[in-house]
């Protein structure tokens, strides 16, 4: 993907394994995480919104954590799992918060949702189940033009739901 | 790509020259022939429009084809159902083909609410033509008469025997012509339409896989970068090119006041933006701290996104001089942005002469035309296709970025992309128009309005007629020269009008010691809306009061109802202003009644991110603006609602089968901004009439 100007001698790249895969990528303080995965790599999955980690859209995780990729230089990236939108779902299956927001019908153009699923993800990784509080905080530094808020979060319960079971149930 | 090359548009060809057939196989097809004027201006009785088609082939699977976009909005499943209940065909089975100029009518843009009341009515006529050909094709092969068929789960049915709708399409190349009369099925007797439906896409955009114009990466892609002026109004006096143009792989364009720059990647194309020197010439412009009295001294000519309205009823000036009680207040709106999650972006292909953009627009054929004035060449030789859209709200329907990365690709031989930056997207959008506007009213003793003057400065005509029964009323309004480029915007002029009035509404019970809800109700000759206004007070548990009263305890609740676009809609919001005087809303209940509902999961969805929409204008969002620059072109600088900003919000649909459907992605907003000001003014006596209401959190 990478253009051939572009390449830079092999001492000045480093590895990025995103998605499991590990690629080789010039070092340059001038390239975002976002910039190379989504020009370099080809991971459009992941997007563009502000440039300066106002609005989530460009979310991915590393090493399990939602981080904003277009203000996380290349260079702190390096040597740790990225994961992207498109490694979210186990190859054909959806992971159940991909799943809760198709029921939820939780997107409007869809542009937020990959930053939104990533950012869920994260959240149930590290709080299974969050109160609706841990929720809206986690999920604050994301924006939905749409203002499908109210979804997401319908989304996102759904979710939690699913993978707990309500506490004090018998087993 | 191979497409563009084909030959003309099927807009730009007579309908039995279109190769249907050839391109998705034996089948039916059915026409609405298009009402088009030419190329600008409405016709008689309306909007002209491209009509519509549709192909129903041997898979049993039917093409839909109309010249409205989809950009989020969710047009493209409500409108598939509308097609798939006319053919008796589950919604799987249909496939809607929308932005692309080549292969959809003729459309003059995806704005104004028109989705569903125009394209869904031609969708229905088109639909209601090519169903009653598959009766009677069905009707010869079962042996039955017409009357005995009917159609349903991709099945023709008669008394005795069935036939799948694909297999009456073998061999078959016919074309129908619908006409206007064609009668399409009854919304009360839909099985299809009307009930839940999912979006066949949606998986994509769960997985990443959705690709969104500034996605594409066609092979050999360059990237663009225009040079911008750095303030309105500057005109661009010298330019110095030569560090750009040295630098390597970077190609610089130069023509009239054009610069534009491409690269191999987009960090060159920054780099040789940077590089260019350029000098701006230009006076001052106005800035934010005197823009009332600017827009007051400055009347011009109506622009051509709204109507100018001049409306009049009985005697104002006697029924003034007769009014025992008469108030005149002022209310203004500021300019916003519309800040779609996706900036916009284009990307420009040439292939033998002919050139392909795709947009993420609103008006792909205006965007057509104007790339064929601008690069001089015909209509013909250009497509616009318009790729998922990361949301447009009115904002998408400008052409230069377009005429700009084509101007780029034919320069550089290559295919050229370009996105804004968020900066860019504040900077050279056009904002909804600031809206200045002044009222007076007149009642009796008893409250009873008896005169009613309404003066919409600059921001349009959109819902400014009143919907209550007032004998004598002066409506007009008065476009200004305005300092930042403007233009549509969601629910555009009504969200303005209907703040004003619905303020006021509330300051006339207020002073007449009437309940709110009572008052309107006693003024409302439209039935629909005061079923509305009805729906939401008892849903949201209104009771009755005399008049607002502030509350010690600081809380609050307001209601507000607004007509627009054939739709009704009634906002109650319910507030808290705590000590510190911080604003918390609580609770909002929004009641919307737009005709027969089509697609009622999609409608809720609207109407709920209305709501949000509409908080951002209503609490906080501002551009802030001075001698021609944006002071606040950033997200971390310019406030829109996020998740802690959305309270619980309640929606009531009330469905009207009997009704013709209108749209329901715009009015939903307009009733918002006033109830909210109203339930300020229950809680705390302060009475704001001027939105943003609090751009600081707190009320004044």
């Amino acid at each position: 993907m990478t253009s051939p100007e572009a390449t830079a001698p092999s001492r000045n790249s480093l590895a990025l394994r995103v998605n499991g895969t590990v690629h080789p990528v010039p070092v340059d303080p001038d390239r975002s995480l976002l910039y190379v995965l989504r020009e370099e790599l080809g991971l459009t999955g992941t997007k563009y919104g502000c440039g300066e980690g106002e609005c989530g859209a460009c979310k991915v995780l590393i090493d399990g954590v939602a981080v904003r990729s277009c203000v996380t230089p290349i260079g702190e990236a390096a040597g740790r799992s990225i994961t992207t939108i498109e490694g979210i779902a186990d190859g054909d299956r959806l992971h159940p918060v991909q799943e809760a927001f198709l029921e939820a019908g939780a997107f409007q153009c869809g542009y937020c949702t990959p930053g939104m699923i990533v950012t869920a993800v994260s959240l149930l990784d590290r709080i299974p189940r969050p109160s609706d509080v841990e929720i809206r905080a986690a999920m604050d530094g994301n924006l939905c033009r749409c203002g499908g808020y109210l979804r997401i979060l319908d989304a996102i319960e759904r979710s939690v739901r699913r993978s707990a079971p309500p506490a004090g149930s018998a087993p | 790509m191979t497409d563009a090359a084909r030959g003309l548009p099927y807009d730009l060809q007579a309908p039995e020259q279109r190769d249907y057939f050839d391109r998705y196989g034996d089948g039916l097809v059915a026409i609405l022939p298009p009402q088009r004027p030419g190329p600008t201006g409405w016709g008689r009785g309306g909007p002209p429009h491209g009509g519509a088609w549709i192909h129903v082939g041997t898979h049993g699977r039917a093409r839909a084809f109309t010249g409205k976009v989809e950009v989020g909005q969710g047009t493209r499943t409500a409108l598939a159902l509308l097609v798939a209940e006319e053919l008796g065909l589950p919604l799987a089975a249909v496939e809607l083909t929308v932005g692309d100029t080549d292969l959809c009518p003729w459309d003059m843009g995806t704005f104004g609410s028109r989705s569903m009341a125009d394209a869904g009515e031609h969708l229905r006529a088109t639909g209601a033509a090519a169903r009653s050909a598959l009766v009677a094709l069905a009707a010869e092969r079962l042996g039955v008469r017409a009357p005995e068929v009917s159609l349903g789960d991709g099945v023709a049915r008669g008394p005795s025997g069935s036939v799948p709708i694909g297999e009456l399409m073998r061999g078959l190349r016919r074309v129908e012509l619908a006409s206007p009369s064609a009668r399409p099925r009854r919304p009360s007797d839909w099985k299809v339409a009307g009930h839940a439906a999912s979006d066949p896409g949606a998986r994509d955009v769960v997985t990443g896989a959705r690709r969104f114009t500034s996605d594409l990466h066609p092979p050999g892609l360059l990237h663009g970068k225009v040079l911008f002026p750095p303030r309105y109004g500057a005109t661009l006096r010298t330019v110095d090119l030569s560090a750009a143009r040295v630098l390597p792989g970077v190609h610089v364009v130069h023509e009239g006041d054009f610069v534009g720059v491409a690269a191999p990647d987009l960090l060159r194309a920054h780099a040789a933006l940077r590089a260019v020197r350029a000098e701006w010439t230009g006076g001052p412009q106005p800035s934010e701290a005197d823009i009332v009295r600017h827009l007051r001294d400055h009347p011009a000519e109506g622009e051509d996104f709204w109507d100018v309205i001049d409306h009049s009823v009985g005697d104002v000036g006697s029924a003034f001089a007769a009014a025992l009680v008469s108030l005149r207040e002022t209310y203004t709106t500021a300019y916003i942005a519309h800040v779609p999650l996706e900036p916009h972006a284009a990307v420009a292909a040439w292939e033998g002469g002919r050139l392909t953009v795709w947009l993420g627009t609103q008006t792909p054929f205006r965007a057509r035309d104007a790339l064929s004035d601008a690069l001089a060449i015909p209509p013909s030789s250009v497509r616009v296709v318009v790729p998922s859209t990361g949301s447009g709200f009115g904002g998408k329907h400008a052409a230069e970025l377009a005429v700009a990365a084509a101007r780029l690709a034919k320069a550089t031989g290559r295919p050229v992309r370009i996105a804004y930056t968020r900066e860019e997207e504040f900077s050279q959008a056009y904002f909804r128009p600031m809206a200045v506007i002044d009222i007076r009213s007149g009642a009796g003793q008893d409250g009873r309005l008896t005169a009613w003057e309404f003066h919409n400065l600059n921001a349009g005509s959109a819902a400014a007629r009143t919907p209550y029964d007032i004998p004598n009323q002066k409506i007009d309004n008065q476009p200004s020269e305005s300092p930042l480029p403007q233009g549509s915007y969601r629910a555009l002029a009504a969200t303005a009008n209907t703040f004003a009035r619905e303020s006021h509404m509330d300051e006339l019970a207020a002073r007449f010691g009437r309940d709110p809800v009572e008052y309107r109700l006693c003024h409302l000759a439209d039935e629909r809306l005061a079923a509305v206004l009805r729906a939401v007070a008892a849903r949201a548990g209104w009771v009755p009061r005399p008049a607002a009263a502030p509350s010690a305890s600081g809380h609050g609740e307001g209601i507000a109802i607004g007509l627009e676009k054939g739709g009704r809609v009634a906002t109650f919001a319910d507030v808290a202003v705590g000590p510190d005087r911080r604003l918390e809303i609580l609770r909002i209940v929004t009641g919307y009644e737009c005709g027969a509902i089509v697609h009622p999961a999609n409608l809720r969805s609207q109407v709920e991110g209305a709501t949000v929409m509409a908080l951002g204008g209503a609490l906080f969002e501002a551009i802030h603006f001075e001698n021609g620059r944006i002071l606040n072109p950033r997200l971390s600088e310019y406030r829109v609602p996020r998740f802690r900003d959305v309270p619980p919000i309640d929606v009531v649909l009330l469905d009207r089968p009997d009704l013709p459907s209108a749209g329901g992605g715009e009015t939903p907003l307009i009733a918002v901004a006033p109830a909210i000001a109203n339930a300020i003014y229950d809680a705390t006596g302060r009475r704001l009439r001027a939105l943003p209401l609090v751009p600081d959190g707190t009320v004044p």
